[in-house]
């Protein structure tokens, strides 16, 4: 935002703050949250039975029930992912640590949830900031986790300094292997990557079936799973049972600043981000488009992978079929909230990883289905996507520079 | 990548005189490598005088056809013949344009020889496997086809999943509630249409990113179907809205009574005949009809369109809206005419096939039914992969599909023709 010019200064300091601020981006952000939370709100109440009850004994009855339906929602995937006040305090009135950390434990878990999404998110912001969709974080992670399984389990004889960063890493090269197709059918035929990565996606999720079934099935399980991985590749937890938070999340904070670093401080990641905002030029200034667009695809499926890796040595200590449910598809969603920077991504993972974990423990307290957050999130997602909705619901100010959210290659490529 | 150099016009031509040369190449060595395939790994490893038997009528048909039974080894040496004459042909000559047709001809025969090999001592119910196909193709088609509709008037939809589910809970609850199974399908129709129209609103009027509007649908839909579902539908005080009913096996007169092609084409519910007809009808309208060319020329250069007079956005609108219609209906068959009851995510990534189906069919309403009928026989050969007398996983199977996108995509049998404004926001100046 450029500030006011002189012939604004009549108005009073406050008036043009405001001016400015409904013309920003975050006051749109915000009220794309807020709406979002709003509307499904809304979708929670209009689905209880129990407010068309009230309904009938009196319309503001109704209205109470429903408003109340919807505030008791929140309040369950509030406490659900930060954890309940009073529990909290009695607890730690008890000064017993085992209860303290049961009382904390909602909180560090909603840690457990964004790490996955950081790590991703990142992935597809990358993507994005190279003109390039990535759709295939899902199958990225699906590979990353079966790579740093693999390193987790039959490596032995490895001190856990060697193995938690040889096992992250296969886990990055596995995801990274997955994005590089993409990206060199794209930088060498132009093949759309969003359908290559689609098509990668599901090619990922059936070679995992079969990888799970047969050559890295645990042959003691008769469902399909993975070995438990050993005690030195998992990654060190800060607390004990039942806190499963773990030393990944500091590890996806330090990705979130090198990706940062690679992108706004290094030539190369300004070369990067040219490919991004207008290929033409970028080719014409000398940048080879070609080895970018692979060299991006390769680090954004290498942090995809990163996130399988962490859920299977963070959490899961084993590879169960259908593990990541939805982490790379939301992730889509998550970057475009963060608008595809770093600390943008960091903070939307954030938000979404409470959501996640409070929905689950809301779905168990008030029977709302975890569902709701798919729904939340795209919701926020189109009002992301189009201001222009949120703006004229607010009246808001057009912003003087329409700022394209993502810059992507044309569909022929 | 656009290179927007200014290279004299012969110099053009001999690239593409090279790069014609180099696919007929290409071409030729992918058809002797089958031929070759067939000669080293299925011929090699056959007992000798082997027999392949395949039954030629479904099970519990009426249809009474005798069995096939034939040499397992003189076939295979036959087919691999065929397919290394053709491609020497390909190599020398050239079919030039029907190449694609030879090779359509090249896979068929090679997926023959692969039964005919997997098949070997045993038997194989083929009649069977092919009226799968068949059914399986049905959502795949149809899902194709809504992507033609958006896509060749230039708008993109990955959507087409979201909008398939959509329909299919709403056609469940419609249908249960009227016990009406006619009223359950329009309103699924209607569903999808509405879920269009949110994707030709945002990528439209609000000009958002087309893949962003189709990922919004996918993730909403998603959301809300899986959301109401475990509210309501799966709960056994509200399973009177999960009893919508099935359309019954239709049986056409005098053809269902042709041997072998009767059963397989001719006894289903409604769903594969009307994608027959839908496909054919589509063509007719796409490219005989002023609708088609009005649709198409918006696709490839909406501003010359607009310039003649054509309303680009209502042009477009009403492709996308009519698109959604076409997944909606697409979406009714699988409550309606396959499972009989909605579940959460019953659609399990048919879109996105249907998706591939329209890229593998080049844009073309029979090229993507070719399309998804190839990748309806693997899923049909997937699920009676265990029956085979060689071990497959059918995991493999299942990724043929997507291998087969991705291939078709690197252009390494030809460059498909996407509608040149594809996934292009039209700004009227």
């Amino acid at each position: 935002m450029s500030p006011e010019k002189p012939q604004e200064s009549k108005k009073n300091g406050l008036a043009i703050f405001w001016e400015e601020f409904s013309r920003s981006n975050f006051l749109v952000i915000f009220l794309a949250i807020f709406t979002g939370i709003i509307l499904g709100g809304v979708l929670v109440a209009v689905t209880t039975p129990e407010v068309y009850d009230a309904f009938k004994v009196s319309f503001f009855a109704g209205i109470g029930k429903a408003f109340m339906t919807a505030v008791n929602t929140y309040g369950a995937l509030l406490t659900g992912a930060i954890g309940n006040p009073e529990k909290i305090q009695a607890a730690f009135a008890s000064g017993d640590p085992l209860l303290i950390r049961r009382a904390i434990n909602p909180f560090f878990e909603s840690l457990v949830q964004t790490t996955p999404y950081i790590f991703a998110g990142l992935s597809v912001a990358l993507g994005f900031r190279v003109g390039l969709f990535n759709i295939g974080a899902e199958g990225q992670i699906y590979i990353g986790a079966l790579t740093g399984v693999w390193a987790g389990y039959a490596i032995p004889g490895l001190p856990p300094i060697i193995h938690i960063p040889v096992a992250m890493l296969c886990g990055a090269l596995g995801g990274a292997m997955w994005g590089f197709v993409p990206g060199l059918l794209k930088a060498k035929t132009g093949a759309h990557e969003v359908i290559t990565t689609i098509m990668m996606n599901y090619i990922a999720f059936r070679f995992s079936d079969w990888l799970l079934k047969g050559p890295m099935a645990d042959p003691t399980e008769v469902t399909p799973k993975t070995p438990w991985i050993l005690e030195s590749a998992q990654l060190p937890q800060l607390f004990a049972n039942p806190i499963r938070f773990h030393i990944g999340f500091f590890i996806a904070l330090l990705m979130a600043f090198l990706v940062y670093l690679l992108l706004f401080k290094t030539t190369w990641g300004m070369e990067l981000r040219m490919v991004g905002s207008n290929t033409n030029a970028a080719q014409y200034a000398g940048i080879n488009v070609t080895s970018r667009t692979v060299i991006a695809m390769v680090l954004a499926g290498g942090l995809a992978g990163m996130a399988g890796a962490n859920e299977v040595l963070g959490v899961n200590h084993r590879l169960i079929p259908a593990f990541s449910s939805g982490y790379g598809f939301d992730s889509i969603a998550l970057a475009l909230l963060g608008k595809s920077h770093p600390l943008g991504v960091v903070l939307s993972a954030l938000l979404f990883g409470f959501l996640r974990n409070g929905a689950r423990s809301m779905q168990l307290t008030v029977g709302v289905p975890i569902d709701i957050v798919s729904i939340l999130q795209a919701l926020i997602l189109a009002f992301i996507a189009a201001p222009a909705i949120i703006r004229t619901i607010y009246r808001l100010k057009t912003p003087k520079h329409t700022e394209d959210i993502v810059s992507l290659r044309s569909w022929k490529g | 990548m656009t290179t927007t150099t200014t290279t004299p016009s012969i110099a053009t031509s001999k690239g593409m005189r090279s790069r014609e040369r180099r696919r007929r190449l290409i071409m030729g060595g992918i058809f002797l490598a089958a031929a070759l395939f067939i000669w080293f790994v299925f011929v090699a490893n056959i007992t000798p005088g082997a027999q392949t038997t395949f039954l030629m009528a479904p099970g519990g048909s009426s249809n009474e056809t005798a069995d096939w039974v034939f040499s397992t080894g003189i076939t295979l040496n036959v087919i691999a013949g065929i397919l290394a004459l053709l491609g020497v042909f390909q190599v020398v000559r050239g079919f030039g344009k029907i190449t694609n047709s030879i090779l359509a001809v090249v896979a068929i025969l090679f997926i023959f020889g692969f039964l005919t090999w997997a098949t070997s001592g045993g038997q194989t119910n083929l009649a069977g496997l092919l009226r799968v196909m068949v059914v399986r193709a049905v959502p795949l088609t149809l899902g194709a086809l809504s992507g033609i509709l958006c896509e060749r008037s230039g708008v993109v939809n990955i959507g087409i999943e979201g909008m398939m589910l959509t329909a299919a809970f709403v056609s469940t609850v419609f249908a249960s509630l009227s016990h009406n199974l006619w009223i359950g399908m329009l309103s699924g129709i209607l569903a999808g249409g509405l879920m269009g129209l949110i994707h030709a609103v945002l990528s439209i009027k609000y000009k958002i990113n087309q893949i962003i509007s189709g990922t919004v649908i996918n993730i909403f839909a998603t959301g809300i179907t899986s959301y109401l579902s475990s509210k309501f539908l799966q709960k056994t005080s509200y399973q009177f809205l999960n009893e919508p009913g099935m359309f019954p096996q239709v049986e056409i007169p005098l053809l269902s009574k042709i041997p072998f092609i009767g059963p397989i084409l001719f006894h289903h519910n409604i769903y594969v005949y009307a994608m027959i007809i839908l496909v054919l009808f589509l063509s007719f309208m796409l490219f005989k009809t002023r609708w088609g060319l009005r649709v198409r020329a918006v696709g490839e250069h909406p501003k010359a369109a607009d310039t003649l007079g054509i309303n680009v956005f209502k042009t477009r609108y009403m492709a996308v809206i009519l698109g959604g219609m076409m997944a909606g209906f697409a979406g009714t068959y699988f409550t309606l005419g396959s499972s009989g009851r909605f579940d959460e995510v019953l659609t399990a990534g048919r879109g996105f096939i249907g998706l591939a189906a329209m890229i593998f069919g080049n844009y073309n309403p029979i090229g993507s039914m070719g399309a998804g009928l190839l990748f309806g026989f693997f899923d049909s050969l997937s699920v009676k992969a265990s029956l085979l007398q060689v071990p497959l996983p059918s995991e493999f199977l299942g990724m043929v599909p997507y291998l087969a996108t991705i291939i078709v995509l690197a252009g390494v049998v030809g460059k498909g023709h996407i509608p040149a404004a594809d996934g292009e926001p039209y700004e009227k100046e």
